[in-house]
C-alpha cells in the first residue's frame, strides 16, 4: 500500500458501520490498520471488505483486539517488532502514519490518546534501555567507529580500495552519513568508475593509489590480492607524511588486505571483516538481553492506558 | 560558615561522580545536565568559601597549602565550565569532579595548617603571579583528563573491545583537539603569570624558581615540538597526563619554597 493510497484507503474505512477513526501504518514489511470502534467484530469485517474490494481478492488478515492491539502498537513504535530489534525508523513511520490520518481527519479521541501515549512509551523504552545501542550491521558498524575516531564524517575523505559488493554498502553508509568525498581505485579501471560515478566519487587508477593517501582518513579495502596489500613498511611513512592524522582502515577481504600488525602504528585503527561482524553480534545479543526490561516497561504502559480506556467509554481499538 | 561551604562543595562532586556511576551501571552513562549542575553547584559553592576566606586574609586566598589545594580546585571547575563549554554534557565533567574532589580530600587529609593566614603587605603582581599560576595548573589539569579520555577512547579503539563508557565519549579528534587548546590555555596563562611573577621584582628560592620554570618549559617544549613536527596525538596526550601529574605532585613543594626567602 502505497503513501498516495492512503487517502482514500482511510475516506473508504470511515464508512464502514461501526468504526470510529482509523490509522493506517504501511511500510516495506507490514500493513497494519489501528481502528477504534464499539463493535470490534463488525469492524473487522467491514475492512475485510475494503480489502477485498481494493485487492481483487480474499487478502489474510490478523486481528487483536485490546488490550492486545494496544501492547502490539507500544511494541512496534519501540522497535521491538521490527526485523532488526530495536531499529528506531518504524517510530517515524508510525508518527507519519498518524499524522496522515490525523489530517485526513479518520482519528477518534481514543486513536489520538492512543498514538500519544505510544509515542512515550517509544522515547521512554529508548530511553531507559538499551534496545537501540550499538550498530546491527557492518556498515552501521563502520559508519559508528567513524564517528568514534573523526566526529563529523563530512570532512572525512575515504578511499576504496577494490570495488567488492561489501566495500560498496560500507561506503554508501558512509556517504549516507554526510561523507563527501570518496576515491575508488579497483584493478579494472571501469569498475571503479561505474562505482564511483554512482555513489559520486572519483576513480583512481590502481597504480597511483599510494599518492592518493595521505589525504584519506578511511580506507575501506576488499582487494583480490592474495598477499597483504597495507604492511607496517608501507604504512608507516605514509603516516608520517599525515602531519598526526589518525587513520580508520576497514579490511573486508578475504584473505586478508591488510597485515594485523599495521594497528600497532600510532594513529592507526584497523578493523577487518570478522572484528565488524564480531561487534554486529555483540550489539544484537545486548540488544536482546534488554528485552524482557522493555516487554516489562510496555506491560506497565498497556495498563495505564487501558485503565484509561476502561474509564473512558468501551469503546476499543 | 567556612566549614560547610568545602563540605558542601564536596558533596556535590560527589554527587556528580554518583550520578555518572549510577548511569554506567543503568547503561546510560551519558552524565546531561544534573552532573553539570552538580559541578556548577560545586563551583559556586567554592566561590563562596574562597569570598570569605580572601576577606579574611585579606589577599587572594592562596597564602597557604590548604589554600592552594582549594583554590586548584576551583581553578579546575572554572575552566571546565568556561573552556569545555562545548564538552561539558558528555563525560568531561564527569571525569573532571574526582579530580577536584581528590584535591578537596587532600586538603582536609593532608597533616597541613588550615588556619587564614593574614597578609600585611600585599603586592598586586604577586597576587596576579599566584593566582594565574593556579589557573594556568587548572588548564593543564583539564588538559590532563581530555588526555586520559583520549588514551581510554583510543585504547578501546584499537583493543576493539568497548566499555559502555565508550558510547559517551566524544570522538578521539575532538579529544585531542580539546587537549591541544588546553595545554595551549595553561601555557599562556603560565606565561603571563611568570611576566607578572617577574614585575613583582620580589626574590624567589632559587628550587622554585627552577621548580616552576622546569614545569614551564616542559609544557613549552610539548607544544613547540607538536608545533614544528607534529607528534601523533596518542604521544601528546599521555604526555599532557604524565607533565600534569608531576606537576600536581611537586605543587605542596613548590608551595612550602614559595614562603622561604
Amino acid at each position: 500500500m502505497q503513501e498516495k493510497d492512503l487517502p482514500g484507503v482511510l475516506e473508504s474505512a470511515r464508512a464502514i458501520d461501526g468504526l470510529a477513526g482509523a490509522v493506517v501504518l504501511s511500510t516495506c514489511n507490514r500493513v497494519e490498520f489501528y481502528a477504534a470502534s464499539l463493535c470490534p467484530v463488525r469492524a473487522f469485517e467491514g475492512l475485510k471488505a475494503l480489502f477485498r474490494e481494493r485487492a481483487g481478492t480474499d487478502v489474510p488478515l490478523y486481528m487483536h483486539d485490546s488490550p492486545r492491539s494496544v501492547r502490539h502498537l507500544f511494541r512496534v513504535a519501540s522497535g521491538l517488532d521490527s526485523m532488526v530489534l530495536g531499529e528506531t525508523e518504524i517510530l517515524g513511520q508510525v508518527k507519519l502514519a498518524y499524522s496522515l490520518a490525523s489530517e485526513c481527519g479518520a482519528t477518534s479521541r481514543h486513536l489520538n490518546k492512543l498514538f500519544q501515549h505510544a509515542f512515550r512509551v517509544a522515547k521512554h523504552v529508548r530511553t531507559e534501555t538499551q534496545i537501540t545501542r550499538g550498530a546491527t550491521s557492518v556498515g552501521s558498524v563502520a559508519v559508528e567507529l567513524a564517528g568514534k575516531i573523526f566526529g563529523n564524517l563530512a570532512d572525512c575523505r575515504v578511499m576504496i580500495l577494490g570495488a567488492g559488493e561489501t566495500s560498496e554498502r560500507t561506503a554508501r553508509s558512509l556517504v549516507s552519513r554526510g561523507v563527501r568525498a570518496v576515491i575508488v581505485s579497483n584493478r579494472t579501471f571501469e569498475r571503479a568508475a561505474q562505482l564511483a560515478g554512482e555513489i559520486g566519487g572519483m576513480a583512481i587508477h590502481f597504480d597511483n593509489w599510494q599518492n592518493t593517501f595521505p589525504d584519506v582518513d578511511i580506507l575501506i579495502c576488499s582487494t583480490s590480492a592474495p598477499h597483504f596489500v597495507l604492511t607496517p613498511d608501507k604504512l608507516e611513512p605514509m603516516m608520517r607524511a599525515r602531519g598526526g592524522r589518525p587513520l580508520f582502515v576497514i579490511d573486508l577481504a578475504v584473505p586478508r588486505d591488510a597485515d594485523p600488525a599495521i594497528n600497532e602504528i600510532e594513529g592507526v585503527f584497523l578493523y577487518d571483516i570478522d572484528s565488524l561482524e564480531t561487534i554486529v553480534s555483540k550489539a544484537i545479543d545486548v540488544r536482546r538481553g534488554e528485552l524482557e526490561r522493555c516487554e516489562r516497561m510496555i506491560a506497565s504502559h498497556v495498563g495505564t492506558f487501558v485503565g484509561w480506556l476502561r474509564t473512558h467509554h468501551q469503546m476499543r481499538p | 560558615m567556612e566549614l560547610w561551604l568545602p563540605i558542601a562543595s564536596a558533596l556535590s562532586f560527589l554527587a556528580g561522580i554518583a550520578v555518572t556511576a549510577w548511569g554506567i551501571w543503568m547503561g546510560r552513562p551519558r552524565p546531561g545536565r544534573l552532573n553539570f549542575a552538580a559541578m556548577l553547584a560545586g563551583f559556586l559553592f567554592l566561590t563562596g568559601w574562597l569570598i570569605l576566606r580572601g576577606e579574611a586574609e585579606g589577599s587572594c586566598p592562596i597564602n597557604s597549602l590548604y589554600d592552594v589545594l582549594i583554590f586548584q580546585s576551583w581553578s579546575l571547575v572554572l575552566i571546565y565550565l568556561l573552556v569545555g563549554t562545548s564538552y561539558r554534557l558528555s563525560l568531561l565533567g564527569a571525569f573532571t569532579a574526582p579530580l577536584a574532589l581528590g584535591l578537596l580530600a587532600a586538603a582536609w587529609i593532608a597533616p597541613i595548617p588550615r588556619d587564614a593566614v593574614p597578609r600585611n603587605v600585599v603586592n598586586p603582581w604577586i597576587e596576579a603571579h599566584a593566582a594565574l599560576s593556579l589557573l594556568a595548573y587548572g588548564s593543564f589539569g583539564l588538559a590532563c583528563i581530555a588526555g586520559a579520555m583520549y588514551l581510554v577512547q583510543e585504547r578501546q579503539l584499537k583493543s576493539h573491545r568497548f566499555s559502555p563508557l565508550s558510547h559517551s565519549l566524544p570522538p578521539i579528534t575532538h579529544l585531542a583537539t580539546a587537549n591541544k587548546r588546553l595545554l595551549l590555555l595553561g601555557l599562556v596563562l603560565l606565561s603571563i603569570s611568570f611576566a607578572a611573577g617577574i614585575l613583582s621584582q620580589t626574590h624567589v628560592n632559587n628550587l622554585k624558581f627552577w621548580g616552576s620554570a622546569a614545569i614551564w618549559i616542559a609544557y613549552a617544549l610539548l607544544i613547540g615540538i607538536h608545533r614544528f613536527r607534529p607528534l601523533p596525538s596518542g604521544r601528546v596526550a599521555a604526555a599532557s597526563v604524565v607533565v600534569f601529574v608531576v606537576t600536581l605532585l611537586t605543587l605542596p613543594a613548590i608551595q612550602h619554597l614559595s614562603t622561604k626567602p
